[in-house]
């Protein structure tokens, strides 16, 4: 899927006067997974904002394979998925339309059988037709998910992906994880559970 | 290239739907301002027909600015923005989209409705054409300026005053021209100028200001 690494080099992030993190590198290289670990405030966040082109740097630079993320053609949307602490979902549209408009958004056409299997394979059979503001919130954090899932970009950003999710839920998305890594994605997370994911995992401690 | 516009275009637009007060309430608000001149400075025709073009312009920009806090305030606060910059397209074009969407829901019902007021305020035939042209090209103008001073207070508390106060200045000129172009045509004048430069100033906005909304909305979420 992906083709090309993925680097900070000498990456520092500010909150006001702070200096929450400085001199941070690392390389991402397809199939790998990097977990961000760290104590509340440490800058999690922060980092998987830099990295995803939201913010911009106190100093150094984000490179996808040899470009700087700020150059690539089309904005860092085009290589990769961002999922911040807010699902992003419009609550008076029901699911399915959120990830088609998301889907419209980003160039593509989702089939509407794609969609429905993607619901019904993180356990929203049947919710489909909801509008989302029906939805309780570790569904609405799925409905947030299956829309990035089916976005299939070679780079996936997750921040607290498992927030608010029951445990069968974390399952799929595990497997889901899993998938991404066997098909040569990369994956960037915060989590503060342990989950342990079968593949090139390597772990990134802040503060 | 299209596509995404057009899927955003339709989200707003669906959107604005379901939730139809949010509309109605800028129309209602447009209605109530006009009719209460009439109740505050008498009823003598000939007086209601020469104040007529400055009622009904001030009354539109106020209308309009009172729905350009929810421009972009909504799709901040639940992470829509954010995932718009994301969108492989460029920001200003996603921006200008919205805005679009914005004028056709606020701005277009307001050019709509006003031959009915101008009606209540004793304008004849001509100049309510008149109106309702100067109207058309003058608000596109209200919302494509309005959203720089949306993006610029977005997440701020009491951001609507603060939009108010960095926005009307700037709505001056095409208030002046708008309402002057309706004048001219009372006096027996010809409003080519004011309708040439209102369009001109429409043009120029059209091009200018997406870019400084997209700016200010990058800066308002790093």
């Amino acid at each position: 899927m992906a083709d090309r690494e993925f680097r900070a080099v000498d990456l520092a992030a500010e909150r006001g006067d702070r200096r929450l993190f400085e001199h941070l590198d690392f390389t991402l290289s397809p199939g790998q997974l990097l977990q961000v670990s760290g104590r509340n405030g440490c800058g999690k966040t922060s980092l998987l904002r830099i990295l995803s082109g939201l913010s911009r740097p106190a100093a150094g630079q984000v490179y996808w394979g040899d470009e700087p993320v700020q150059s690539i053609d089309g904005g860092t949307g085009s290589c990769l998925g961002y999922l911040g602490h807010p699902n992003a979902l419009k609550e008076d549209l029901t699911a399915e339309e959120n990830i088609l408009i998301a889907g419209g958004l980003a160039g593509g056409r989702p089939s509407h059988e794609a969609v429905l299997s993607m619901l019904a394979s993180l356990g929203l059979a049947g919710y489909e037709d909801l509008p989302v503001r029906f939805l309780s919130q570790g569904q609405k954090r799925r409905v947030a998910l299956a829309r990035l899932l089916l976005q299939a970009k070679p780079l996936l950003i997750l921040d607290e992906p498992y927030a608010a999710l029951d445990v069968q839920v974390i399952d799929v998305l595990r497997s889901a994880i899993e998938a991404h890594l066997s098909r040569k994605g990369m994956i960037v997370i915060t989590t503060h559970q342990v989950v342990d994911i079968d593949g090139d995992c390597h772990n990134l401690r802040l503060g | 290239m299209f596509r995404p516009l057009f899927a955003l275009l339709r989200r707003d637009l669906v959107l604005a739907l379901r939730r139809p007060q949010d509309a109605l309430t800028v129309v209602g608000f447009f209605v109530v301002v006009v009719a209460l001149f009439p109740l505050g400075i008498g009823p003598d025709p000939e007086f209601l027909r020469r104040l007529a073009p400055g009622v009904l312009w001030v009354a539109a920009l106020l209308a309009v600015m009172l729905s350009l806090e929810r421009l972009f305030s909504d799709d901040y606060r639940d992470g829509t923005l954010e995932q718009m910059l994301l969108v492989p397209q460029p920001l200003g074009l996603l921006v200008l989209t919205k805005v679009f969407a914005h004028w056709l829901i606020t701005g277009l019902p307001l050019v709509l409705i006003s031959p009915l007021l101008a009606v209540q305020l004793n304008l004849q035939a001509d100049e309510i054409v008149m109106l309702m042209l100067a109207l058309l090209l003058g608000t596109p103008i209200l919302s494509l300026i309005g959203a720089i001073g949306a993006a610029l207070t977005l997440g701020l508390r009491g951001g609507g005053v603060l939009i108010a106060l960095l926005i009307l200045p700037l709505y001056a000129p095409p208030l002046i021209l708008g309402a002057g172009a309706v004048d001219a045509v009372m006096h027996g004048a010809s409003a080519q100028a004011h309708l040439s430069l209102l369009g001109a100033m429409m043009v120029f906005a059209l091009f200018a200001t997406p870019w400084a909304t997209a700016a200010a909305v990058r800066i308002m979420l790093d």
